[in-house]
């Protein structure tokens, strides 16, 4: 079915398709309009998921986690402070090994105050255990929103799914997009039928144990691998959701990468203006490239140095800051995976696009001038540096 | 099905429950927590009236009763809180340095 849709009701229409069996929804902002829209779907009978709404995303959280070890398949929506606020909760998600699916708009942490498009709060909970999938354009949000559950719900994985898309930019903006049969999507997602759950009543079970230290790092250790695991378990699920959709994903997209000499690294919307960017330097002779990263939990390292080793300069562009004084979340695990590589290409970090500043396709053909300069020098210049602030100073 | 008994400081990671799952009640039993304890109560039988007192107020369970009576402390359980000290009206109970029951 071809519809038009923003990036918001796309995964609130995927919501409804799925039928969720509890959805806990702090439905004001900072959250979304997925929750709202959904809540249609709730009033008008359309779905029969328990709507529970509550008083802040740490609670929207502890019901996803409360009704998941219950038995039930739990979804949540939210944005910005809101992912914040559930941090705490999302770690215990992830190590009950409860495979909640979170729809997560990536707008920016206050503060300053703003409410517009970055990284910066999903790249918060980089660490908290759940695998992060970002999407490109409203298609990819439906589609990925699509394919949480069956790589969660796996027994090889067992893992939460927070399924990303850029705030505005692809939450509120109205695309063309293909949406599936609502049988297609349910017999893809198929039933939750957790082995073990709360209300099993012929085996009682605890969740959650306290777990001192002679045990906390054994289930840490089987949390790790399960996030390995995870990424077989993503390119199963992507071959077969390719079988009913016609769309192909894989842990990232290349782009133009086959004789790429200088490329890109980013993710999510900035890759369609950079994807302007590439075509337009490849009719004038120049060999771009791009890696658009769409699974960054699991992080793809050894897929990544396959797709780089033929560059001479990469550019890793980071739409978040981690403050670490040396570079972006992005840039950091990029160039740790390309480490192995014996003839390794020059590498730098670009942040950009902070609190919604926007990304032209200059800036792109810039950021490609610059790699082409290091690939002439070997001089790479400052390492890592900041794109689109007003400055004093010229901007390398 | 794994058994929370089976599982102990030398199981592999590999034979642990995902996300330390227990599934059984009642495993507390098979779980020496009262080597948490730094003070330890002493109960005195011969001065106890048998109020009961001690027992609700006992955060861990840790007073067992009999047919109506109170018995020694469950050493096992007990974190050495003095609770039930505290609450005792009569000199029943008295609170002694270390985690070790005399």
């Amino acid at each position: 079915m071809s519809h038009r849709l923003s990036g918001n009701e796309a995964v609130a229409y995927a919501l409804k398709q799925i039928n969720p069996d509890v959805m806990g929804a702090f439905p004001i902002t900072p959250s979304t309009e997925i929750p709202e829209q959904f809540a249609n779907y709730v009033a008008n009978g359309e779905v029969n998921t328990e709507y529970v709404t509550v008083e802040s995303e740490h609670s929207s959280m502890s019901v996803c986690i409360a009704a998941q070890a219950a038995g039930a398949r739990s979804v949540s929506a939210t944005s910005s402070c809101g992912l914040a606020l559930m941090y705490e909760l999302l770690y215990v998600a992830a190590s009950c090994r409860l495979p909640i699916t979170l729809a997560c708009v990536n707008r920016a942490l206050s503060g300053p105050i703003n409410i517009n498009h970055d990284y910066s709060d999903s790249m918060g909970a980089r660490d908290s255990g759940w695998i992060q999938i970002y999407a490109e354009n409203n298609q990819e949000a439906y589609d990925n929103f699509i394919m949480a559950m069956p790589i969660g719900e796996h027994l090889s994985v067992r893992l939460p799914v927070m399924s990303c898309m850029d705030g505005f930019i692809t939450s509120h903006a109205v695309e063309n997009i293909e949406l599936l049969e609502t049988d297609a999507v349910r017999s893809f997602i198929g039933e939750y039928k957790p082995e073990n759950y709360l209300l099993k009543k012929e085996n009682p079970l605890a969740v959650g144990p306290y777990d001192i230290s002679p045990y906390y790092m054994e289930h840490k250790v089987q949390e790790a691998e399960a996030m390995k695991a995870a990424k077989a378990r993503i390119l199963e699920v992507a071959a077969e959701f390719a079988k009913i959709s016609g769309r192909s994903y894989g842990l990232f997209e290349e782009y133009r990468m086959e004789d790429a000499e200088f490329a890109l690294v980013l993710m999510g919307s900035s890759a369609g203006t950079a994807k302007a960017a590439v075509d337009k330097l490849r009719e004038d002779g120049v060999k771009a490239g791009l890696v658009k990263i769409r699974v960054f939990r699991p992080f793809p390292g050894e897929e990544l140095v396959r797709a780089l080793a033929g560059t001479r300069a990469v550019a890793v562009m980071d739409k978040s800051e981690g403050f670490s004084g040396s570079g972006g979340p992005l840039f950091a695990e990029t160039r740790s995976a390309l480490y192995d590589l014996k003839e390794r290409p020059h590498m730098i970090n670009i942040v950009f696009g902070l609190g919604g500043r926007d990304l032209k396709v200059e800036d792109v053909e810039k950021v490609f001038g610059r790699l082409a300069n290091i690939a002439v020098t070997g001089e790479i210049g400052p390492l890592y540096t900041h794109m689109g602030q007003r400055s004093k100073e010229e901007i390398v | 099905m794994i058994h929370a008994k089976d599982i102990n400081e030398h199981t592999p990671w590999q034979d642990m429950t995902p996300g330390g799952e227990i599934y059984e009640a009642g495993t507390a039993r098979a779980f020496n927590t009262g080597t948490w304890r730094t003070n330890t109560p002493v109960f005195h039988a011969e001065a106890c009236k048998h109020c009961m007192l001690c027992v609700p107020f006992c955060p861990d369970s840790a007073i067992p009763v009999k047919d109506g009576k109170r018995l020694d402390f469950d050493y096992m359980h007990c974190k050495g809180c003095g609770v039930c000290a505290e609450v005792c009206p009569f000199p029943a109970i008295t609170m002694v340095s270390g985690g070790v029951p005399r």
